[in-house]
Parts: C-alpha cells; sequence; structure tokens
C-alpha cells in the first residue's frame, strides 16, 4: 500500500475515533441542558400551588451533653431549604446558638448549643420548630455527659476493648494445644462449630444494619449503603484471600484462613467496639458490666474459631506448626480494633459509619465462611458435608453457643 | 424548669437592677439572669400587628380617624344609644407567631385577635362581615341575640366571597367573646378567628388603665397540641416589652381564654393579688386571688393596683404553657400622683 494511502486511512481512522468522541459526548451535553432547562423552568413549581409549604426534614444527628448543656447536631435531609425558628426541651422554648447559622440546604449541618441545665439519669427530648412550625424532635432517654476525649476515658475505653475484645480473643486461642491434638471428626466438628458461630454473629450484624439503616436520614440511603458496604468488603477480602493464598502457600492454607478469619472477626469487633462505646457515649451503659461480661464469653468463642483452622491437616500432610507469635499477631488482629472502635463510638459517634462498618463485618464474616466452606469440603458435595453428623452438630452447637451467650448481651 | 426557676429570674432582674443605675431599660427578663436561658430567641416584627397597641385598642381605636371610619361608625339613637356599626372581614394571613415561626392564620381583619368591639349595654350592634377567606366562616357573638344570628347552624355560614350583617343589641353588660362557629371547630377556632366583646354597664365602670387579654395557643405543626401559647398572640412578646402601668392607679384586665386542645389556661400575676369578676356581668367581685383559671371561651375581669414599682411577672400557671411563651411582664412605674 502505498504510504500516502496508508496515512489517510490513519486519518480517517482519526477522524472515525474523534467521530465517536463527540457522539459519546453529545448526550452530556444534551443532559447538561435538561438540567439546565429543568432549574430555570421548575416544572414541579405548577404542582406545588402557593401557600404550601416546602418539604422540611431535619434529623438530630447526635446530642451531646456537657457541662454547659446540649449541643445538637443537626442535618437538613430533605429537598428544600429549613430554617430553625426556635428550639425547645422538655417542652420549654430555650435560648440557642447555632453554628454556622439556622438556615440550612440541602444535607448542611448546623451545630446547636443550648444551655439547658439537663438532669442526671433522666431522659430529655430537644424540639427544633422551623419557620413554618413543623417540628422535628430528638430524645435523650437517659442523660449523662458525654464523654470528652481525654486520657481518662482513652483508658477506659481501652479496657473495655482489652476486656470484650483482646482478651476474651486470647483466651480463645488457648483451644489451640487442644484443637491440634483433634482428629478428622473433631476438627469437622470445630471447624462447623466456627461456620455456626459466624453465621450467627452475621445474621445479628444484618438486623442491627438494618434497625440503623432505618434510623439514619433519608438522603444516606441506608438499606442500599449497607448492602453494598457489605458486598464490597466481601470482595476485598476475597481479593485479599486470593493473593495471600499465593504469596504463603509454603506456610499452608489453614494460617491463611485463620488470618482471614481474624480480620474477618476484627472488623466485626470493630463494628462492636463503636456499639460498646457509643452506648456508654449515649448513657446506656448504666446495664454496663453484664454487657461487657456477656461480650466477653461471646467473644472467646472468637478466639476459637480463628484457630480452628490452623489444627486442620493440610491435604495429607499433618497441621504444620503455629509459633506463638503467629497466635498473638491473629489474636491482636481480632480482639484489638474493639478497643478503635470504642474509642470512635464513644468520642465521634455518626450512625453513617456505625452502618458502614457493621456492612464491613457482615461482608468479611460472609467471605470468611465461604472460604472455610470451600477448604472443607473440598472432596465433597456441599450438601451431604453439611449433613455429616460433626459438622451438622457442630453447627447446631455454633448457634447454640451464640445464642446463649447473646442473651446475656440483651 | 419549674416556678421556682421563674421566680428567680425575677429576683435576678430586681437585684440587676438594685445594683445598677436607677436609669437602666427595662430589663430583658429572659436573659437578664446568666443562670437561665429559657424563652424564645430574637424578637418578632410588630408591623403587622403590635400586642402592645392591641392591649388598648377597641373598636378600631388604633386606627387614624379617616381610617378608622371606614371600619367602625358611631350614630346616636332616639333613646340616647348609639348604633355602632363595624366591618369585619376574614383573610387568610400568615403570622409570626413566635421569632422566626410563621402560622398559617385564618384572621378577622387580618390580625389575631380580631380588633375588640366595645358598646355600652343597650347599644345596637351592627357588624357587616366579608368573607374573603378560602373556607366558609361566620362571626358567632356570645350575649344576648336572636337565633338567627348566631351564626352557628350550617344554614348561617358565610361562603368565600360572600356577606352578611348581624344586628342585635349589645346585652348583658360583661366580658364576651366572638368567634367562628363554622365546622370543624377546633381548626377554624385555634386558626385564629376569635376576637373580645366588651359591654360596659350603663353606669360605666371606675376609671382605669384597661387593658384587652386574650389567652390563645397555636398548633403549628397540626397534631391538636399546641406548640406556641401566649397572651395577645405572640410568644413570650410581654417579656421583652413589658406592659407599663402606673403605681397607684387602677388596671382593669379584660381577660379571655381561647385556647384550643387545652381544657384550661391561667393567669398568675406576682407579688400583686386582683378581684375578679367573672365574665364581667356583676359589680360585685367573686374573688381575690392571684391565679385565676378559666376553661375555653370563658372569661372574667381583672381588678388591681399596683402598689410597688418595679418589674412583675405575670403567666399561665401551668408551667408548660408559660414555658411555651405565655409568660410576661408589667412594668410599674411611679405615677405623677403617687407619694
Amino acid at each position: 500500500m502505498p504510504r500516502s494511502a496508508a496515512s489517510a486511512v490513519a486519518a480517517a481512522d482519526g477522524r472515525r475515533a474523534y467521530h465517536a468522541w463527540l457522539l459519546a459526548l453529545l448526550p452530556v451535553l444534551l443532559l447538561a441542558a435538561l438540567i439546565a432547562v429543568i432549574v430555570r423552568t421548575g416544572p414541579t413549581a405548577s404542582l406545588r400551588p402557593a401557600g404550601v409549604p416546602p418539604v422540611e426534614r431535619l434529623s438530630i444527628l447526635r446530642v451531646e451533653l456537657t457541662p454547659e448543656g446540649f449541643v445538637a447536631t443537626v442535618l437538613n435531609d430533605g429537598p428544600d431549604p429549613v430554617s430553625i425558628a426556635q428550639v425547645q426541651v422538655d417542652e420549654a422554648y430555650w435560648r440557642f446558638t447555632a453554628d454556622p447559622g439556622t438556615e440550612l440546604r440541602h444535607l448542611q449541618r448546623a451545630t446547636l448549643r443550648i444551655p439547658y441545665p439537663w438532669v442526671e439519669g433522666e431522659a430529655h427530648k430537644v424540639k427544633l420548630v422551623t419557620s413554618t412550625g413543623t417540628t422535628f424532635e430528638r430524645e435523650i432517654p437517659v442523660a449523662v455527659a458525654t464523654p470528652r476525649p481525654g486520657v481518662r476515658y482513652f483508658g477506659v475505653f481501652a479496657l473495655i476493648g482489652l476486656y470484650v475484645g483482646v482478651i476474651p480473643v486470647a483466651i480463645g486461642l488457648l483451644w489451640f494445644p487442644l484443637v491440634s491434638r483433634l482428629g478428622r471428626s473433631g476438627i469437622d466438628f470445630l471447624l462447623a462449630l466456627t461456620i455456626g458461630l459466624l453465621l450467627f454473629l452475621m445474621v445479628d450484624a444484618v438486623a442491627e444494619g438494618l434497625e440503623l439503616s432505618g434510623a439514619l436520614p433519608g438522603s444516606f440511603q441506608g438499606t442500599s449503603l449497607f448492602v453494598f458496604a457489605a458486598a464490597a468488603a466481601y470482595l476485598a477480602l476475597a481479593a485479599l484471600g486470593a493473593s495471600l493464598g499465593r504469596r504463603r502457600s509454603a506456610a499452608g492454607s489453614g494460617v491463611v484462613l485463620a488470618l482471614l478469619i481474624a480480620v474477618g472477626i476484627g472488623l466485626h469487633n470493630f463494628g462492636e467496639g463503636l456499639a460498646i462505646g457509643a452506648a456508654f457515649a449515649l448513657g446506656q451503659t448504666i446495664l454496663g458490666n453484664l454487657l461487657v461480661i456477656g461480650f466477653a464469653l461471646h467473644n472467646t468463642t472468637e478466639g476459637l474459631a480463628i484457630v480452628a483452622p490452623l489444627a486442620r491437616a493440610d491435604g495429607e500432610s499433618p497441621p504444620a506448626p503455629v509459633s506463638l507469635g503467629t497466635l498473638v499477631r491473629l489474636g491482636l488482629i481480632g480482639g484489638a480494633p474493639t478497643i478503635a472502635g470504642a474509642w470512635l463510638g464513644g468520642f465521634v459517634y455518626s450512625p453513617i459509619w456505625a452502618l458502614v462498618f457493621l456492612a464491613v463485618g457482615v461482608g468479611a464474616i460472609a467471605q470468611v465462611v465461604v472460604q472455610i466452606l470451600g477448604q472443607m469440603t473440598r472432596e465433597e458435595p456441599l450438601g451431604r458435608y453439611l449433613t455429616s453428623r460433626p459438622v451438622a452438630a457442630g453447627l447446631l452447637a455454633g448457634f447454640i453457643v451464640m445464642y446463649a451467650t447473646g442473651l446475656l448481651i440483651g | 424548669m419549674q416556678l421556682a426557676g421563674l421566680g428567680s429570674l425575677v429576683a435576678g432582674a430586681a437585684g440587676t437592677r438594685r445594683f445598677h443605675a436607677a436609669a437602666q431599660e427595662p430589663g430583658d427578663v429572659l436573659t437578664s439572669h446568666a443562670g437561665h436561658a429559657m424563652g424564645t430567641v430574637g424578637r418578632v416584627s410588630t408591623d403587622r400587628f403590635n400586642p402592645t397597641t392591641y392591649l388598648r385598642s377597641w373598636n378600631f381605636s388604633h386606627l387614624p380617624p379617616g381610617e378608622r371610619a371606614r371600619f367602625y361608625r358611631e350614630t346616636p339613637r332616639p333613646d340616647g344609644s348609639l348604633l355602632r356599626e363595624y366591618d369585619f372581614f376574614a383573610v387568610d394571613r400568615e403570622l409570626e407567631i413566635a421569632p422566626g415561626v410563621f402560622f398559617p392564620a385564618w384572621t378577622y381583619n387580618g390580625q389575631v385577635p380580631a380588633p375588640t368591639i366595645r358598646a355600652t349595654e343597650g347599644d345596637r350592634i351592627r357588624v357587616n362581615f366579608l368573607n374573603q377567606g378560602s373556607h366558609p366562616h361566620s362571626i358567632h357573638f356570645h350575649g344576648w341575640h336572636p337565633p338567627e344570628m348566631d351564626g352557628a347552624f350550617a344554614s348561617q355560614q358565610v361562603l368565600p366571597g360572600q356577606r352578611f350583617t348581624y344586628e342585635f343589641d349589645a346585652e348583658p353588660f360583661g366580658l364576651h367573646l366572638f368567634h367562628c362557629h363554622t365546622v370543624p371547630l377546633k381548626r377554624h377556632l385555634h386558626k385564629g378567628l376569635y376576637g373580645a366583646f366588651i359591654i360596659d354597664p350603663k353606669a360605666g365602670r371606675p376609671s382605669a388603665d384597661e387593658l384587652v387579654m386574650v389567652m390563645n395557643g397555636f398548633d403549628t405543626n397540626f397534631d391538636a397540641d399546641n406548640e406556641v401559647y401566649a397572651v395577645n398572640t405572640i410568644a413570650n412578646f410581654y417579656a421583652h416589652d413589658p406592659i407599663r402601668v402606673t403605681v397607684g392607679r387602677l388596671v382593669r384586665i379584660y381577660l379571655v381564654n381561647v385556647t384550643e386542645f387545652d381544657l384550661v389556661n391561667s393567669l398568675h400575676l406576682h407579688g400583686m393579688f386582683f378581684d375578679v369578676y367573672r365574665t364581667g356581668t356583676s359589680l360585685v367581685r367573686h374573688d381575690h386571688t392571684d391565679t385565676v383559671m378559666l376553661c375555653q371561651g370563658e372569661r372574667a375581669i381583672l381588678e388591681t393596683t399596683f402598689r410597688y414599682p418595679g418589674e412583675f411577672m405575670f403567666h399561665a400557671h401551668q408551667s408548660e404553657f408559660a414555658e411555651l411563651g405565655w409568660m410576661g411582664t408589667f412594668l410599674a412605674e411611679a405615677g405623677p400622683h403617687a407619694t
């Protein structure tokens, strides 16, 4: 082909690509034009006769209790601007200041400071009255001072995290020597028990997540956020598991699985820590000790879940020896996030992040369950494996243990 | 905060005054005590309705003469009494009932409470009513009148754009009220269609500084419970702008209760006692007290004389109402004849 012909073809190709780009851009431009027209003409205005009040939706996201009174974080969750005209506390108009102001655009936040002499241990109700007289309220079920980030509360939350997360998981890990002496059906029972425990945690977290997503301001689309954050966590951990599996094939799949379980449980415990810290901050820890004991019992079983795969024979070879350092690391990965969660939950609780972490925990646990099942049933159909006596007994035992210890948490 | 707290507010205000120069402006009782921060935030615009003006206005006396004649005319009658003719209209209007809180009210003549009607016993009352509102309305007067002037029956509703003339003799002397009697009643009342109706005895009452006070409430979110309580519509208005009275001069309060949703309302005056004339239909006092309770639609004339100069709080003794706006103050100042 002559050179000029070749360059003509190249030029034609270039033009075609140029046209393709132009064609791809055209819908975007048209869309922009459409939005401009909608904004300019406001076709829905004709559906909204004069005198009909705007759609007002305010969410009181958080109320902190300080010696000076309440500090409320308010979000305009509705489509129209909202003006906070007055604040009532316990059916009394009360002074307040608003930062940055009382006029809130869509998704804008304001901090209201209300110098109210609240009564420790009693209930209060904060009610916002907008310019149209619409009211939005939030109850403070038990008034206690919101913990301020400081050495004392850092210490307290770290201790609680230690009690409910780190120590129980570590205690569970101590079963490792026993577990490593078990025979095939014993291991199957234990792994099935682990799956039972994890499935229980998952169901629990899903229920909690859906409840929380219902309480979230509508704009945050709680249910979708929850489901897709869980799915994202599942996929991310599956990818992590695959890459770990390739890198550490020498260490045996048991260690990889144990690490994945530890990560999954760690993420779950982070969410649990958030809940504990938030409950403390919201004054719901009057019954705190029982809660802490319940979580401690509950989480000891998580240590067991981490060590169970370590004891499983890898193919034909016996289980690889596991160093104390590995056990400590696994224990910390599984348990220590509770402390971080408690700090975060206690000091800067936000229902949106709580929901995201719950979802991540759910995705992580689901991935771990799938991973364990995959390894357990290598040569058998899943259905037959699950109904084999040790596995079925293990699953059932897992549910029962979790249910019984869960009763304590209430 | 309980009433002990309200009391300490006043104590705080008084204390402040004692330690500072005498020329101090009357205190803003809601903010003068650093330890308490009760009450509404901000001030209501008085461009459309000024509760201080309303207190001492009747028969449209708040309007300049030329404009007043458009709404109120007096014609002497052969027997020496007067024909008092009023032009009333119903109109939908948004009112600021607490700072920044706007209520879609139904009003007589654009204000809540309606302009006060005041006559002497035996006068003839004629009210030309035009309904410019978006719903049927009526005016139902308390007092003697024939049934066709009652405004309560279905056939007596005045449809939007239509007129009706109410005419009857002013009887008996006392303190009455008028209000819309269209169903649903609760809605037509709490939306703002009510006013005070004073009939003086032929011989008159002793000269006094006379004040009209209508205890009302507003259900701003329409949940059959009031978000705002007030005397004369605006929450905490008289707490910011005290009612100025003179020490030693008789003060007469025409007190009407039109609060909806709550069974009773009340007035409690601090540091004082007053005579109570229930419904004002007798010249003999019924009670000498500092707290009077009125049912929905009930009213009473209160008479008292301020003994001491200074600020006196008054409010509903239902603490809830007081804290939701029904609280104000009197500022008693030494008069020219005070000793």
